[in-house]
């Protein structure tokens, strides 16, 4: 199973060479995140053939060595990653290029010489993290994510992008010293760090303060209102592709844990539970009515982050036991489907906003132009992210509510059918706006060029519009045995 | 030398004590200050507290050998804080430099 540790060694290795030998960035780039995406497609076949594995990395076991292990979950996870990761760096290549040319934009050559190398970094702490077995090695991984996400924001260099950046990684790095407390006191009370400690650390005081927080920790960093306050203006400042992974997958790690948490028993408490739904339920209304009120179309789409944060959150915490229910694969599913909406919506927002030449929403209706290749992506996306069928959102949903009517929890199927009903809401917004024909449109009304962003954004809409089709896949992955 | 006064108040306890009022004063400095600096030695305080809370767990009684993975968690954590601050530094002078021009 050598080929596990290269999925967290091989972007590393790409990020380093990106950095060293500048000039060929986008290669490397490139090159890395396709070598990385066969080997996660190698590892959800050989997860699903197989069953889970682990491996301890040069021969060393827990506690002082590194356990990295893959069941049907984590090789999900990396899935997602790979296949969300293909797409934005289309995105990139068509905004930077892939070679520098002779005459050159220094701005161009900036955003191509920092993408590549930042984008790996987080490719690599995000497989190390679907992959760690032990707390302490999530702390690490969480901060190499944290602080390869902050540099993906402040690339664009504005003051408001820098702005956003240092606000987030004081955010981050405030989370994550939180979860490394967490971890102390699990050592503490329990000896030792890996995930099957959980179960234990409910039984003493100091090991319910460490799951307290470790989960605050989880919910800075997921942004799970009301700690959410860092993340509209990082998601909404940065570049297009940057923008795409932060929301898509970044935000997915801190959530990841938080199902780990629970799959692992250590969401026992209820008061830890139904705080989570509540807080859940908060967000889900307040990402709702702050995107209903936003006036730029980024804002927009990262307020409806903190609204489906909100709705996963709900879903995570309300899946009763894990080994008995299903219900907590409602949870992956949504995951999934937030990840390759939300990174096509914010391609499309990107691909807009430069046809525009603005992302204000009012400014949508142009009468001199017709919607183009964006607009559909971002339509189709929003059918997801609203869940209808046959999205990939849908089944997600399904599988929800279909688990909360098993437990009678009628209260919670009310607050998510009034969270699609919102997300429906503010998305038509937008969508009313773009796709609406008739007299407002000139005549010679031109329609926008085709570009390569519209191809990543439509290619990862309808990934989300067929996922729903094709979700006997993850599924599959998703009802293997688990580790624990 | 006089008897320690408190004795339910143990070297351990002291330490976690101190651990818990370090974060807890980081985290409101962190929380309500606006100046950049001020957050970013929030933040060194936040981890100087945690680390004395290692410290407590790695005490494994009188006079034995204290155990060494904490110490380990503990070196890894001030490697990683070292990073994150110099990024944090580099960040704050940005902000500065871009607010003298304030180009935006």
């Amino acid at each position: 199973m050598t080929d596990t540790s290269l999925l967290v060694l091989l972007p590393f290795l790409a990020a380093l060479a990106a950095t060293i030998h500048a000039r060929g960035a986008a290669g490397w780039g490139l090159a890395g995140t396709v070598a990385s995406a066969g080997l996660a497609a190698h590892l959800a076949l050989s997860v699903h053939a197989s069953g889970p594995a682990s491996i301890a990395i040069g021969g060393w076991a827990a506690p002082l060595g590194i356990t990295l292990r893959a069941d049907g979950l984590a090789a999900l996870m990396i899935a997602m990653t790979a296949l969300v990761g293909l797409g934005v760096c289309v995105q990139a290549l068509a905004a930077w290029g892939l070679r520098p040319t002779a005459v050159e934009d220094p701005r161009r050559a900036r955003m191509r010489m920092g993408f590549w190398p930042l984008w790996l970094s987080t490719l690599a702490a995000l497989n190390g993290l679907y992959l760690s077995g032990d707390l302490f090695n999530l702390y690490v991984t969480f901060e190499i994510l944290g602080l390869a996400a902050v540099g993906l924001t402040a690339l664009s260099g504005t003051r408001r992008a820098l702005r956003a950046a240092f606000d987030y990684l004081v955010a981050g790095l405030a989370g994550s010293l939180l979860l490394l407390l967490g971890v102390a006191l699990a050592y503490a009370a329990a000896g030792r760090v890996d995930l099957g400690v959980l179960p234990l650390l409910a039984d003493s005081a100091a090991g319910r303060i460490a799951i307290a927080l470790i989960v605050s920790g989880v919910g800075l960093k997921a942004a799970l209102f009301p700690l959410h306050f860092w993340m509209p203006a990082a998601h909404s400042s940065a570049a297009p592709a940057a923008s795409a992974i932060l929301s898509a997958l970044v935000v997915k790690g801190a959530l990841y844990l938080a199902l780990r948490l629970l799959l692992e028993g250590g969401l026992v408490a209820d008061a830890l539970r139904w705080g989570l739904i509540c807080l859940g339920a908060g967000g889900m209304a307040w990402g709702s009515v702050c995107a209903l009120r936003a006036d730029r179309l980024k804002l927009l789409v990262a307020y409806s982050t903190v609204a489906q944060i909100g709705l996963i959150m709900l879903a995570i915490s309300v899946a009763g036991d894990p080994l008995t229910g299903t219900a907590w694969q409602a949870a992956a599913l949504l995951m999934l489907s937030h990840a390759l909406a939300k990174a096509a919506m914010f391609l499309a927002v990107g691909r807009i906003a430069e046809e525009l030449g603005h992302d204000r929403i009012s400014g949508l209706n142009r009468s001199d132009l017709r919607p183009g290749a964006a607009e559909f992506a971002f339509a189709i996306a929003a059918i997801s992210l609203i869940g209808l069928p046959p999205t990939a959102g849908f089944v997600g949903k399904w599988v929800l509510i279909d688990g909360l009517i098993g437990q009678g929890a009628w209260p919670v199927v009310a607050l998510v059918l009034t969270g699609t009903v919102l997300s429906v809401a503010y998305l038509s917004r937008v969508v009313s706006r773009c796709l609406r024909g008739g007299p407002h449109i000139a005549p010679g009304a031109r329609r926008p060029p085709w570009r390569a962003g519209d191809v990543a954004a439509i290619g990862l809409a309808f990934t989300a519009l067929f996922m729903g089709l094709l979700s006997a896949a993850p599924l599959a992955l998703l009802n293997g045995p688990l580790l624990s | 030398m006089t008897p320690f006064p408190f004795p339910d108040l143990t070297p351990q306890l002291i330490y976690h004590l101190a651990g818990a009022a370090l974060v807890g004063i980081a985290l409101y400095r962190g929380a309500t200050s606006s100046d950049l600096l001020t957050r970013i030695l929030a933040l060194n305080v936040l981890s100087v507290g945690i680390a004395a809370v290692f410290v407590a767990a790695a005490n494994r009684g009188a006079g034995a050998v204290p155990d060494p993975v904490p110490h380990a968690f503990v070196l890894t954590g001030i490697v990683v804080l070292v990073a994150v601050t110099a990024a944090l530094l580099a960040l704050a002078e940005r902000i500065d430099l871009t607010g003298a021009k304030s180009d935006d």
